[in-house]
């Protein structure tokens, strides 16, 4: 009896998970699938689930009107760049922090945070005219520097609350046995590390990656991301549902991919490790 | 002496993180603050005087001001209230034996991975079009009128798009601390004969009080400075119907170019912020000791 109950509760619950999973996916799947459309297809009423003419010419569109590769090589360069810059700089900083802790080290952490917390908006005049003054507007490096302090917050917290879990004995033994601190580095730390280290780049490639004020405010053409490029289809002309489908695809599919992989760390990168 | 070596060491590693973050938080803020004591308008080279408190003066008697703040409020708790009253019961039913658990997690997550302009576009044109939408289509086939979003309810339609958006966010983190729940308590309660509601209530609620106070701050952190939705949307209006306070101070600095009244505005904005920042770093900072 038991069991049956049990077995009942599971088709339940099974099947009211996919449902909302469904449910939810949905918006996703439908602009995925309206970018195999034609433009007229797209917009017919009825809509077509699945049975229309499957088109691949949108993604082609795309790249020789808009010339795609540009933006998606500045969202690249623009994630890439500023996340690898954070990492060098936080990666000595959260060593510090997680092996040779001082008083002031929690002060330091939580100050960190509250930079974290000042909405860009509140200094968007003073960076908006530091870079006309500096002509960094509209600059792949511009973006780099911005998006690179913007989330140094979030990776030296990550990191930090990597670091510390890894146990302090096993550096006192290797130090027992006369190892250097170059050594200690890399045969003892960096193979315990390199987990945390490549969530936390993950997220932050991903938090980068999907950044809507800073990339819309500062760039316009040539530095543009595919954040800014999707915002051009805002305002279009004549038929473009295809075609902004295809464009969105193509943005959002990496992303999706490495996402998929780092939900876990996600939600410890993103509560400051406040939710487990 | 090693000790004083590794200390040495320590501050060394510790110094340009530190540098770099005090020079992004204090330089901004300094220039914002100076700014919003002038007048100073980009379209009106060289006429930059010191204006004292005026700045501030006008923008918070601004009717712009009260209309974008309260759209502020409404669309924060609107987005808050959908996410958690909507993310526990999916935390919860996650959390229940699903076959396949592993994709349906997948694709309750996806959203959150979606860049922000790519979801409101999408949702505009594809969903919400007034004709050739899904959801209008939905509505016929029902026998309902098609609803105009973007005309007829503008807030609201900015406001499903966010929650979409950040679901994900909290039901994955509510999962989380449910998954960390101790099985035997449930167990032990169950034994008890304590019904699934009173178990519910009594256990599983306290349990979750704290992370849902942390994704109710860590999303009103994001949701006070919602642009880019906005921005591809509806572009603040009709009116002023969809002017949040970062909307609006950008519309005053890039738009009208007026700098002193947009500087005003960005430290209105920072003190709302630091509000909220507070208990959070307090919540954050009580964990680290744990």
């Amino acid at each position: 009896m038991a069991r049956m109950v049990t077995t009942r509760n599971k088709v339940i619950s099974t099947a009211a998970a996919w449902l909302v999973g469904f449910l939810i996916f949905f918006p996703i799947l439908w602009m995925v699938l309206a970018s195999f459309k034609t433009e007229l297809e797209a917009f017919a009423i009825p809509p077509s689930f699945l049975f229309f003419h499957w088109t691949t010419e949108n993604y082609v569109t795309v790249q020789e009107r808009s010339d795609y590769f540009h933006h998606a090589l500045n969202s690249i360069i623009i994630a890439g760049g500023s996340t690898l810059i954070a990492m060098l700089i936080a990666i000595p900083a959260a060593w510090s922090m997680a092996f040779s802790p001082t008083k002031r080290t929690k002060d330091v952490l939580l100050w960190m945070l509250s930079t974290k917390m000042m909405p860009p908006v509140g200094v968007l005049v003073p960076i908006y005219l530091i870079f006309r003054t500096v002509g960094l507007l509209d600059t792949r490096t511009g973006l780099v520097f911005i998006l690179c302090l913007g989330n140094l917050p979030i990776v030296i917290w990550m990191l930090f609350t990597y670091f510390k879990e890894i146990p302090k004995d096993i550096l006192e033994a290797a130090r027992m046995d006369g190892a250097t601190i170059g050594r200690e580095l890399i045969y003892v730390l960096t193979p315990m590390a390199v987990p945390g280290l490549a969530s936390t780049l993950l997220l932050n490639l991903i938090l980068a990656w999907n950044e809507a004020f800073w990339t819309l405010n500062l760039s316009t053409l040539e530095a543009a991301p595919l954040t800014v490029f999707i915002a051009s289809y805002s305002s279009p002309e004549g038929l473009f549902w295809a075609k902004l489908s295809a464009a969105s695809t193509l943005a959002i599919a990496p992303i999706l991919v490495l996402g998929w992989f780092s939900q876990r760390q996600l939600v410890r990168g993103l509560t400051f490790g406040a939710v487990k | 002496m090693a000790t004083q070596q590794t200390q040495l060491l320590a501050r060394t590693l510790l110094t340009p993180a530190v540098a770099l973050l005090f020079i992004w938080m204090i330089v901004p803020l300094a220039l914002t603050l100076y700014f919003a004591t002038l007048h100073y308008n980009l379209l009106d080279p060289g006429s930059e005087s010191f204006v004292g408190l005026e700045n501030f003066r006008y923008f918070l008697t601004d009717p712009a001001f009260l209309a974008s703040l309260q759209n502020t409020l409404v669309l924060v708790g609107s987005v808050l209230a959908i996410t958690i009253i909507l993310g526990v019961p999916l935390a919860l039913l996650l959390d229940q034996q699903v076959v396949g658990l592993s994709i349906v997690r997948l694709m309750v997550i996806a959203p959150f991975f979606v860049m922000p302009t790519v979801s409101a576009l999408v949702w505009k044109n594809l969903l919400m079009h007034p004709v050739s939408g899904l959801f209008a289509w939905i509505a016929h086939l029902f026998g309902l009128p098609a609803i105009d979003w973007f005309n007829d309810a503008p807030l609201f339609a900015v406001i499903l798009i966010i929650s979409w958006q950040w679901l994900p966010f909290a039901t994955l983190i509510l999962l989380t601390a449910l998954q960390s729940l101790d099985e035997e308590q449930k167990e032990a309660a169950e034994m008890d004969g304590a019904s699934a509601i009173s178990t519910f209530i009594y256990i599983t609620l306290p349990h979750l009080a704290r992370p849902i106070t942390v994704v109710i701050l860590i999303e009103t952190i994001f949701l006070l400075t919602v642009f880019a939705e906005i921005f591809v949307t509806t572009g603040g209006g009709p009116g002023l119907q969809t002017t949040n306070i970062a909307f609006l101070i950008y519309s005053q600095a890039l738009i009208q170019y007026d700098v002193g009244s947009a500087s005003a505005g960005g430290l209105v904005a920072v003190v709302l912020a630091n509000i909220v920042a507070f208990f959070l770093v307090r919540i954050v900072g009580r964990n680290l000791e744990a």
